[in-house]
């Protein structure tokens, strides 16, 4: 069946801003199908809020509207641009959501547009919990015992009836949010009323707890036709209990015959049939392990995290494949690009093992729950391919960048063999290292299973890794031992120490002995069919297949791994925007990175990719074999700029600002020689190592002074310190990991923060705009409200600013790009950080001032000048928008997690406000970060005795609103003495009704709760964040934001202006 | 202990031996299945080869006896990139290392799996040899490709075949199964089907197959060059003179082709897996199916007037099944039966049991009449 005639313009919508559970793979699966769609001759026009994805780049859609993902804004879109078709199933589930109410409303019939590749009555048939089990039993697909529940008294009257423990599933929610297994009933109040809340429909699933079986899923497709197929499945380490997302997972299941993988294709099969499926679709599996008994879990009938993990395994593009399909086309139309030879209509046949592993966040929030449960935790994930299982596990371990490189990383051999025993029942994110211990302990198999319920399969592939161990340790490191050891993806260093060797010594033995990596090649079909698609990864165990070859330049780009806070994918809109720039160019361009949530990853961004971890060893691998003519790494956050001394070594030219000049801007002590000799002023501050030293330094700058570690990313250890207990823990906690680096202690400034990123090519400086913060210094840049063009400044500090800018970037060399931070403080600028390399904002920045800022960066790396690319050096000319970037946080599923912002990162993702006016851009960014208010009008601040003077104004603001204010008793007092009627309620300690009562009562949109600098804070203050979050409370702990949102709430307005930043 | 692969063009891959140590010679073929091991094992149809498995992980769920699809594995050796220490599957009933053993199968770790899969891709299917030394030196290599190329199969049929008529009764329809080195599960689908089957020699001559009185025939898969097979074919064509239904499966449909004069070639390469995607000519709708052959019907060989093409392999476009003009005859190149690999064309076999359901009520109502 050819192409659907009459879809000509389609709309497609995105995910909105990054947060747990919803990340960067729809950004992959939506630049992916934008492009597909344009290539069929397509007009498409985007709606996403994120201004840090690929997708909303004016070149990947006609028409890019980074506006708030809300059903009024998506009317007031149709009615603009008038889209024949809505693909609703490429934005994950906020914007199948969407396009689900706009349906329901019947606003789309009434304007004539079509849901293109999967109907509403599909999506409802696999969403809604009631039609689902409906569905299924009509097809004699088993589910658990469930029963969908809207109050606690039904869901506990169930529990009793079907026996605890109970799985608690709330409806048309992200990652699982707001589920979990509740084992008695006092879980499964606490669990089901936070679960009723946060579904849009109220609605939770109390289901048979099935925790403990094989978890496996299937990712099919199906056309038009009704012809499916299986892009592949997948079987989860971690047995069904632990969400998906947090899983280990490995590609294709292991321990199921042909027998068990057909019954499940055939049950996916019947499903996807009956739902009417048009593209791709997910379905998870619990699979008895000792019998043919299983259940569907659940359906997703569109793109999703693990169908970007499906593609990225076998090199099926589901995403581009859907959007085809969507169009009309029928899989054996659609060419399977990679073969060139084989139609998309096939399934994929893996010659290699796949596994996955969850980039967890609890490096960021220590006092966070490691546990692991349904609801999803981890920012994103690391993907690693062998051709064995032990191999693809070591390889995904070191490529998570969490100081791990083996299963001896965490070290549990202090525990006795009776709390080890104990400790293999806690499900957290160290289990594979405790089972390791326990069989370095000589504890056996089924122990182990019976404890973890982890398939024995599993657990023999761990003691591989631990024998492997014992050999390096005890045996002479022969030429079979090592060649065995590097089989498993031992990496040199952890050989070397193993065996009381350097790690040099261990690179040159099996140098000697002819042992390096081969790189063998993703192609869809096992070698079937000669591939056209240059994807590798690293094996010691073969023949190498890819051949080096080239008539070009070659240039290597380092990705930025797997994204986790503070390194986002901002970072991988930079990476493919310099392999785009460097193609251009005439380059042969090559990627290596890790992360298969990414646009980076796909198999036609660079001219070669490396699927392989981003450490010094395996990227050694790739530059002996590539021998690239240069590397570019300020374009891959952190994760590629700590790679730069490793390529030096290698002998590969660092394009770009030098090494020595990073160098300079990391080390504190060059850095401040960089400074005197610009005559730039910075806050005061000293280097130190210890704790001594740096009690000494706070006493000499005098309290509060910020406290960090050099060479980190998004603040990681960053804190500030208002006593000699703060500045002792705070170092205890950074020198928890062993560091190469000094800890930096500075005077903290309380002023404005001002930052720019910047274009220089040695001689000239381009600065597409200057940003400002609309929270004081203090709280992180990237968890701060910025807002470009700064409007607070006078052209006297801009200047400055300029001129600082360009002093730096001289003194500095930079070729590339720059990213500085300023503080204002009484009249005068100080530059408190400079980075030599890519930053967040750069995305932003770029797409509102519509200056292409990878592009030039790249040029200039290239040896071009600015002005030969036709740029005007200096600062720009002010864009005629406001453009207000918010960060958004996805706290309410971190369990334990201090919402507390400061001057460490936490946000996960963000989204922009855009408009001419400056109310109205506030407005939306608030509305895109999902803080959409009035609701009730009952708010609570809670502040401390000096921040009153600032809060009292703030609040007769929302009262003027008509906002009814709760006050604990101090903060109520002086509100009311000010004249505002605030009305006293108990602390939480205090007998009810407190302030506890009133957040569990769900009448309240906000709690403001600014608490006091330094580690002390209050129980009491953090128990009112974590709850008021949890309930779905906007929390404000910053009095700077606080003052935005109510500005932004005064100036609402009911039809937004939309603009296409395509066509600024 | 170590062993060795030789292909006829000179490659030795090495790896680590399992199984039995017989040397052995014989065509080397890769198969893609993820899954199936013990049935690609047990398939008679590989009597004469050697097969690569391509996905890299096997013997992972160990081997589950009912799963075999013959009595014994037939096929001359196995070559894989690694096999599992331990069986991780409720129904295993034995470690694959185990189970080569009992059988005598050389089988052959450790291998470039990859890489031996690309040769064969490139040069077609070669023949080759599993052999046994410590050292590769050892290897005497100018002698061994002398006989490696000296190889070749022989009356595979005969040798995989029954030897005594098997049933397995039911009430249902007769159907005459031929075994021509059958896979039980196409036994199983009819079986399961209602049907009573009877398990014949692939020397059984027609005429006592036909005397037997069957609704239907069916014409199983089995090992080599379907051209080698003239007594067979001889056989093929009485059963097609007879008017009984028949539906044929792999060798059978090339059987019935040649037994009409077709022609069928050797392939490249061939098809074996269980991701191949085969179209139904008169639907459009695309299937996926279990393939194992080496060898093709030419289509065209075959007058319109006598059969015409009733599915396509949509990657290559070759013949993957065909309509007897006239006839209630079909053939299919693939394996509804699957085992392993995907159900999805199994309606196949209701489809056989719709048409000799259609004859008897006819021929009853001709009978009335």
């Amino acid at each position: 069946m050819p192409k659907h005639p009459e879809i000509k313009k389609v709309l497609v919508i995105g995910s909105g801003p990054i947060v747990i559970g919803q990340a960067a793979e729809f950004d992959y699966a939506g630049t992916q199908a934008c492009r597909s769609l344009k290539e069929e001759g397509v007009e498409v026009v985007l709606l996403n809020s994120n201004p840090a994805t690929i997708m909303t780049d004016g070149d990947i859609a006609d028409r890019v509207y980074i506006e708030p993902l809300t059903a009024e804004v998506l009317e007031q879109l149709i009615l603009k641009e008038q889209p024949d078709s809505v693909l609703p199933t490429l934005g994950g589930q906020a914007g199948l959501n969407l396009a689900m109410e706009l349906e329901e409303a019947g606003f789309l019939k009434e304007h004539n547009v079509k849901l293109i590749g999967t109907t509403a009555l599909t999506i409802k048939k696999a969403e809604d919990r009631l039609e689902f089990k409906r569905t299924m039993e009509k097809i004699h697909e088993p589910v658990a015992p469930s029963k969908v529940v809207e109050t606690v008294e039904d869901g506990a009257a169930f529990a009793e009836e079907i026996g605890y423990p109970v799985v608690l599933r709330p409806a048309y929610t992200l990652g699982g949010s707001g589920g979990g297994i509740a084992s008695d009933r006092e879980e499964l109040e606490t669990i089901l009323e936070n679960g009723l809340r946060l579904s849009r429909v109220g609605q939770v699933l109390v289901e048979r707890c099935i925790a403990g079986w094989k978890e496996i899923e299937y990712e099919v497709m199906r056309d038009g036709a009704g012809n499916c197929i299986t892009v592949c499945n997948m079987e989860n380490l971690d047995p069904v209990g632990v969400h998906t997302g947090d899983s280990i997972v490995v590609a294709p299941s292991q321990t199921l015959g042909d027998k068990e993988y057909q019954m499940l294709r055939d049950s996916a099969f019947n499903i996807i049939s009956e739902l009417g499926i048009t593209g791709g679709c997910n379905v998870q599996y619990a699979l008895h392990p000792e019998s043919f008994e299983y259940y569907v879990i659940e359906v997703n009938p569109r793109v999703s995290r693990s169908s970007a993990l499906a593609s990225k395994a076998t090199g099926y593009p589901i995403a581009k494949v859907s959007a085809k399909i969507a169009l009309g086309y029928t899989l054996d139309e659609i060419k399977n690009t990679v073969t060139g030879k084989t139609y998309a209509s096939f399934e994929p046949a893996l010659d290699y093992c796949v596994v996955k592993m969850p980039r967890l966040p609890f490096d960021k929030f220590i006092s966070a729950k490691r546990n692991l449960s349904t609801q999803m935790k981890a920012t994103g994930e690391v993907m690693s391919i062998c051709t064995n299982f032990e191999g693809a596990l070591m390889k995904a371990i070191r490529s998570l960048e969490q100081h791990v490189d083996s299963l001896m990383s965490y070290d549990f051999s202090h525990l006795s063999e009776a709390e080890l025993r104990e400790a293999l029942s806690i499900v957290d994110d160290r289990r594979i290292w405790r089972i390791a211990e326990a069989l370095r302990r000589g504890i056996g198999y089924e122990t182990i299973h019976r404890i973890s319920r982890i398939d024995e399969w599993f657990i023999d592939k761990i003691a591989v890794l631990v024998e492997m161990e014992k050999r390096l340790r005890e045996e002479p490191l022969t030429e079979a031992l090592l060649r065995e050891a590097k089989r498993l993806e031992f990496p040199d260093h952890v050989i070397a120490s193993l065996s009381g060797r350097t790690a040099e010594d261990v690179k040159e033995l099996r140098i000697s002995f002819g042992i390096t990596a081969a790189f063998k090649m993703v192609d869809t079909c096992a070698a079937e069919f000669a591939a056209q698609t240059p994807y590798y990864y690293s094996v010691f165990d073969g023949e190498n297949e890819a051949d080096p070859a080239s008539d070009k330049k070659k240039i290597l780009i380092l990705g930025s791994g797997p994204i986790r806070i503070g390194q986002g994918i901002e970072f991988d809109f930079c990476s493919v925007h310099c392999a785009w720039a460097f193609e251009k160019e005439g380059y042969e361009t090559i990627i290596i990175n890790n992360n298969p949530e990414t646009v980076s990853t796909d198999f036609d961004i660079a001219n070669k990719l490396y699927f392989e971890p981003l450490t010094p060893e395996d990227v050694e691998n790739v530059v002996r074999l590539e021998k690239p003519d240069g590397a570019v790494v300020q374009f891959g956050g952190q994760t590629a700029i700590k790679l730069t001394e490793a390529l030096l070594k290698m002998g590969v030219p660092i394009l770009g600002t030098s090494a020595e000049n990073v160098d300079a801007a990391e080390d504190r002590e060059l850095f401040d020689k960089v400074l005197e000799n610009c005559g730039i002023p910075r806050p005061a501050g000293h280097t130190v190592y210890t704790v001594e030293e740096a009690l000494e330094a706070a006493h000499s700058l005098g309290y509060p002074v910020l406290v960090r570690p050099s060479y980190v990313l998004g603040g990681q250890g960053m804190q500030i310190a208002i006593s000699d207990h703060d500045i002792e823990r705070f170092i205890e906690n950074i020198n928890r990991i062993a560091q190469d680096h000094p800890i930096l202690v500075d005077k903290y400034l309380m002023g404005k923060e001002i930052e720019v990123d910047a274009v220089c090519d040695g001689e000239d400086i381009l600065i597409p705009g200057i940003m400002e913060h609309i929270e004081r210094a203090g709280i992180h840049s990237g968890d701060s409200i910025s807002v470009y063009p700064a409007q607070d400044l006078n052209p006297e500090i801009k200047a400055v600013i300029t001129d600082y800018t360009a002093r730096l970037a001289r003194e500095l060399h930079i070729i590339g790009l720059l990213n500085i931070q300023f503080i204002l403080c009484d009249g005068q600028i100080y530059v408190i950080e400079v980075n030599p390399r890519s930053s967040r904002t750069v995305p932003y920045i770029s797409k509102v001032t519509g200056i292409p800022i990878v592009k030039l960066a790249t040029g200039v790396i290239l040896g071009k000048k600015l002005k030969e690319m036709g740029y005007e050096p200096g600062l720009q000319k002010e864009a005629g928008y406001y453009a207000i970037k918010i960060p958004v946080f996805s706290f309410e599923k971190i369990r334990g997690a201090d919402i507390n912002l400061g001057p460490e990162m936490k946000s996960t993702g963000e989204c922009l406000g855009i408009s001419k006016s400056f109310n109205e851009a506030l407005y939306k960014a608030f509305l895109g970060a999902g803080i959409r208010l009035p609701k009730y009008k009952n708010m609570v601040i809670t502040v401390r005795k000096s921040d009153r003077p600032e809060v009292i104004p703030i609040a007769k603001r929302f009262e003027a609103l008509g906002y009814h204010i709760y006050a604990t008793d101090g903060t109520a007092e002086d509100l009311r003495a000010a004249g505002i009627n605030a009305e006293t309620i108990n602390k939480y300690e205090e007998p009810s009704p407190n302030l506890m009562d009133l957040i569990l009562g769900h009448r309240l949109d906000l709690v403001i709760d600014i608490p006091p600098r330094g580690v002390e804070h209050s129980r009491d203050g953090f128990l009112i964040r974590r709850n008021a979050i949890e309930t779905g409370v906007n929390v404000i702990t910053a009095m700077d934001t606080a003052e935005a949102l109510i500005t932004s709430l005064e100036n609402r307005e009911n039809d937004l202006t939309l603009v296409d930043i395509a066509r600024l | 202990m170590n062993a060795f692969l030789i292909l006829e063009d000179g490659h030795v891959f090495p790896g680590k031996a399992y199984g039995s140590c017989r040397d052995v010679i014989s065509e080397i073929v890769f198969n893609t299945s993820m899954t199936g091991y013990t049935e690609v094992l047990t398939d008679p149809s590989y009597s004469g080869q050697a097969v690569v498995m391509t996905y890299p992980l096997i013997g992972n769920y160990g081997v589950c006896l009912e799963d075999m699809e013959s009595e014994k594995p037939w096929l001359s050796g196995f070559i894989v990139r690694e096999l599992s220490r331990i069986p991780a599957n409720f129904r295993s009933d034995e470690t694959i290392q185990s189970f080569l053993l009992r059988y005598d199968i050389p089988c052959i770790a450790g291998v470039d799996t990859r890489a031996v899969t690309k040769l064969l891709r490139e040069k077609g299917t070669m023949r080759g040899m599993i052999a046994h030394t410590e050292t590769k030196e050892a290897l005497d290599t100018d002698a061994l490709l002398e006989q490696i190329r000296a190889y070749h199969t022989g009356d595979e049929v005969a040798r995989v075949s029954r030897r005594e008529p098997e049933r397995l009764p039911r009430a249902g329809l007769k159907v005459a199964l031929m075994d021509y080195g059958v896979k039980e599960n196409i036994a199983r689908c009819l079986h399961a089907r209602g049907c009573d089957v009877t398990i014949w020699p692939a020397s059984t001559p027609a005429e006592e197959v036909l005397a037997s009185d069957p609704d239907g025939i069916m014409l199983s898969n089995g090992p080599g060059d379907p051209k080698e097979y003239k007594e067979v074919i001889r056989e093929v064509r009485k059963l097609y003179d007879s008017d009984v239904t028949v539906f044929a499966i792999c060798l059978g449909h090339q059987l019935m082709a040649l037994a009409l004069g077709g022609d069928t070639h050797r392939m490249k390469y061939g098809h074996r897996g269980a991701n191949h995607p085969v179209r139904d000519l008169r639907t459009g709708k695309v299937y996926l199916s279990s393939q194992n052959h080496g060898y093709v019907v030419d289509e065209k060989s075959l007058p319109e007037t006598i059969a015409v093409p009733a599915f396509e392999n949509v990657n290559d476009g070759t013949n993957e099944g065909m309509n007897y003009i006239g006839k209630n005859i079909f053939t299919v190149q693939f394996h509804p039966e699957a085992s392993p690999g995907p159900h999805d064309t199994a309606f196949l076999f209701d489809r056989f049991i719709e048409m000799m359901n259609q004859k008897k009520a006819e021929e009853r109502s001709g009978k009335n009449a």
